[in-house]
């Protein structure tokens, strides 16, 4: 039994590797680049439109909307990165129904990977809107002593982001890899099913996290206030 | 280690690529089309407004212009009423005046026809009585009428007065014309020679008489002489016998055209 996909190898040579991680990426990456182009190729801007076409305009107007209620007054800049940060977990938590499927969230390194990304958008969309030695300055907020307490804030809370997403993705599949062995009929749907939820509510916190720690970055002058949102 | 540092790097650029992806295909093309859409629909609401507004000028326009229409409507019609009734009014008032001017006409032939009638029963009448007189007093008396008429004639010319007789005796010198005497039948000579011999007894003077028949002197004897006349006739009682009798015929005549008329006034009026 594998405690993560990156354990399955499919090809190596030297320090490169193919392993289940980055393949079940690549599908995922496939099927939602390839079902947004479809859907989005004959697109209509009548009233008269496709279903899909609909379902994908409240997804992406929810998703705008979620960013603008938690405190970003320009909802465009961040959609890309934020809506296909929840897209990608989201999609990687529905597809733990296929058998044979393994989330390539249930790898640390993708969560870390994420974390980090989610580090340096962070950091980048903070000095992009209050400018470099303001960003660097809110860290010495509201007094210098502060700041080591800051740096190590920012370190864990990305830490915390990838290990919360792992430990939650991980613990889902491996649940049902232990139940399989030991009630192989009832239970695992019924865990599959938990699990599913699990998978979505962690791909809602991820993206809500992400969302509030940038928002709390590039608010001006205003007191960060994103511990409410911590676990 | 459960943190593959190779994976993580790769994971980064999957992560960094399918953003880029998303954008292109999904966010961009999906946010465009709202944005054109809610474009549209701002077109349109404006579209629909600008022309709700054009409506309402043209409903504003049209019911002005129906109102105006309405009054001159109205107006044309008052004048038309007005220009009726006064057709109408003139109208009765001719039909009033020709039924009036009718009616006069008619009341003149009527009086021309009653005149007539009365001419004519008084020329029957005294035809008639002539007759019966002549006849019985030819019957009963044995003398003819011309000779009562002629001695009644006398007699009148006897009975006048003195003051008269003077004023007559008077005419006859004065007169340089012959007294006529005028008679409705020619009188025989032995009634001249008598009526002679009266004047010439009554007035004492030699009368000049000359004799003369006209039928309008209704049966009866007249003198004349120098505008004074004495005569006898029977005219009194044929006047009263025609008044008589033109009340009978008014009597029975006067109902009739007067019942015509009431009825013939509603009608008009109508």
């Amino acid at each position: 039994m594998h405690l993560s996909p990156d354990e399955i190898i499919f090809w190596q040579y030297g320090l490169f590797k193919l392993n289940a991680t980055i393949v079940f990426t690549w599908a995922l990456m496939l099927v939602l680049a390839l079902g947004a182009k479809l859907i989005t190729r004959n697109i209509s801007i009548g009233l008269e439109r496709e279903r899909w076409q609909n379902l994908l305009e409240i997804i992406v107007i929810a998703i705008e909307k979620q960013i603008e209620e938690v405190g970003l007054s320009h909802p465009g800049r961040y959609l890309g990165f934020l809506a296909t940060l929840f897209l990608f977990l989201a999609a990687a938590a529905i597809c733990t129904v296929i058998p044979g499927y393994q989330p390539p969230t249930g790898s640390l390194s993708t969560t870390t990977a994420l974390a980090l990304c989610v580090f340096a958008a962070v950091t980048f969309f903070g000095i992009e809107e209050r400018g470099l030695g303001n960003y660097l300055k809110s860290y010495a907020q509201p007094t210098p002593i502060m700041l080591p307490f800051n740096i190590i804030s920012e370190v864990s809370r990305t830490l915390a982001l990838a290990v919360r997403l792992f430990g939650n993705m991980m613990s889902g599949a491996m649940i049902i890899g232990i139940l399989l062995t030991i009630t192989p009929l009832f239970f695992p749907v019924i865990m599959s099913a938990l699990g599913l939820l699990t998978g979505m509510v962690q791909a809602y916190i991820f993206f809500i996290l992400a969302t509030v720690y940038i928002a709390a970055a590039t608010r001006v002058g205003k007191p960060e206030s994103e511990s409410e949102y911590n676990e | 280690m459960l943190i593959d540092w190779f994976t993580v790097g790769a994971q980064v650029v999957n992560f960094l690529i399918l953003v880029w992806l998303l954008k292109r295909f999904l966010y961009k093309p999906i946010l465009d089309a709202i944005d054109a859409r809610e474009k549209r629909i701002a077109e349109e609401l404006a579209d629909a407004g600008a022309k709700q507004n054009e409506a309402r000028e043209q409903r504003d326009e049209f019911q002005k212009k129906n109102e105006e229409f309405d009054k001159q409507r109205d107006k044309l019609l008052n004048k038309a009423k007005d220009e009726a009734a006064a057709e109408r009014q003139r109208i009765l008032e001719e039909a009033r005046r020709a039924a009036g001017d009718l009616r006069a006409r008619q009341k003149d032939a009527l009086k021309r026809e009653q005149m007539s009638l009365y001419d004519e029963i008084g020329r029957r009448t005294r035809e008639e009585v002539f007759a019966i007189a002549r006849k019985t007093l030819t019957d009963l008396a044995g003398t003819s009428l011309e000779e009562r008429m002629s001695e009644a004639f006398t007699c009148r010319l006897r009975e006048l007065n003195e003051e008269a007789k003077g004023e007559f005796t008077k005419a006859l010198s004065t007169s340089p014309d012959a007294a006529l005497v005028r008679s409705a039948f020619e009188l025989p000579p032995a009634q001249q020679t008598a009526i002679r011999h009266a004047l010439n007894e009554i007035f004492t003077d030699e009368v000049r008489v000359r004799f003369e028949t006209a039928p309008d002197v209704i049966s009866g004897i007249e003198l004349t002489a120098n505008g004074r006349k004495v005569a006898w006739s029977i005219a009194d009682y044929l006047a009263s016998l025609n008044e008589s009798i033109g009340e009978l015929l008014e009597e029975h005549s006067k109902p009739e055209p007067q019942s015509g008329n009431k009825r013939a006034a509603p009608a008009e009026a109508k």
